[in-house]
């Protein structure tokens, strides 16, 4: 069965392992994404609220940076209606960091409304999944990721070998930067137009 | 038995009380989570029990608070959903509706179509995997009981 494949897959196949934060009040929901998560071969760590999710990213002032390092965090999948603070209100905060804006935010949502969508990806949303999230979503968003995390290693340490001057740090990125077309760090932006997730196939198949 | 279990299955489909999001569920499970789908139904109807309790007490309040209703079933819908309770979502768009219209006897007498279904789908799962887990894998049907 194809699923047994995948889970020998994570072991044999010495791909970096992603580790994803998980937001979704809903524990059915939460099962199921840890599980598809985990069948693609991610790490996952599932939080039921935004401002649980804040609290593992340090953003609520009481972990040290060192820390965070430890537990970085590759991607973030959080479902856009939570009680308290919206996945929508999550995701600013996130692009808000100069820490952890980086960090990809895929927005989940049962609702297929074109105008949530737009806000989510203006904001800087990677992705826009309707719900139920499949497994093809995620080995999709995971195959997406995998690739950007190996363009940045790559530039880093090209960066690291030439000095080359027009590098420039991303310390003095300006909001703009992050719109859908730079979905990933100004270091790797050379890299990122070919790879860009179509992100409107979802409305088409979409059923209400 | 397990020709048995198939023509369960199907007729759960073919009844339209499930849709493809149970398949997607299905295809989660392999030798390490054997029980993946069982586990997620049974989480869904432990924790419905709360999310309808919130719909009934919000459905005696006087007057009806729409937006609340809304908000309620919103967070039931979606459970439903990602277990591919097919009948039950329909019941909830339809209720949807109703609280967008600010239709309060729609919504009351939606939701007892809503718990119907749920009830019958209850019934119609708990049966399939108490099947499921006595037709198992042929070795175990073989073993005495």
């Amino acid at each position: 069965m194809a699923v047994d494949e995948m889970g020998s897959n994570c072991s044999s196949s010495g791909a970096q392992e992603l580790h994803v934060l998980a937001v979704d009040d809903s524990l059915v929901d939460r099962k199921v994404i840890e599980r598809l998560l985990k069948i693609s071969c991610c790490k996952v760590t599932a939080v039921e609220s935004g401002s649980r999710a804040l609290q593992y990213l340090g953003l609520d002032g009481e972990r040290s940076s060192v820390e965070f390092d430890e537990l970085k965090v590759n991607l973030i999948m959080t479902d856009y209606s939570m009680p308290g603070m919206t996945g929508f209100e999550l995701l600013k905060k996130i692009k808000g960091s100069s820490r952890l804006r980086e960090i990809p935010v895929v927005i989940m949502s049962s609702e297929n409304v074109l105008a949530r969508i737009d806000r989510c990806l203006e904001e800087g949303a990677e992705e826009f999944l309707v719900k139920p999230v499949k497994l093809s979503d995620v080995e999709r968003l995971r195959d997406f990721i995998l690739r950007g995390e190996d363009k940045n290693k790559t530039e880093i340490t090209r960066k690291r070998k030439t000095h080359d001057d027009s590098f420039s740090p991303p310390s003095a990125s300006s909001p703009s930067s992050h719109k859908c077309d730079h979905p990933l760090s100004p270091i790797s932006v050379s890299a990122v137009p070919h790879q860009r997730l179509p992100k409107r196939p979802k409305l088409m198949l979409a059923t209400n | 038995m397990q020709r048995q279990l198939a023509n369960m299955k199907q007729s759960l489909f073919d009844q339209g009380y499930l849709d493809e999001q149970f398949i997607q569920l299905e295809e989660l499970q392999d030798d390490t989570n054997p029980n993946f789908v069982e586990e997620v139904v049974t989480l869904y109807y432990r924790d419905s029990v709360r999310l309808i309790q919130n719909i009934e007490n919000a459905l005696d309040k006087n007057p009806l608070d729409f937006a609340k209703l809304d908000s309620h079933m919103h967070q039931f819908k979606g459970s439903s959903s990602s277990i591919g309770a097919r009948k039950v979502k329909i019941e909830c768009t339809q209720f949807r509706e109703y609280c967008r219209a600010g239709n309060g006897e729609g919504c009351k007498r939606t939701f007892q179509q809503v718990k119907k279904e749920y009830a019958t789908l209850k019934k119609k799962l708990e049966a399939y995997f108490q099947f499921a887990r006595q037709a198992g894998p042929v070795e175990k049907a073989c073993r005495p009981k």
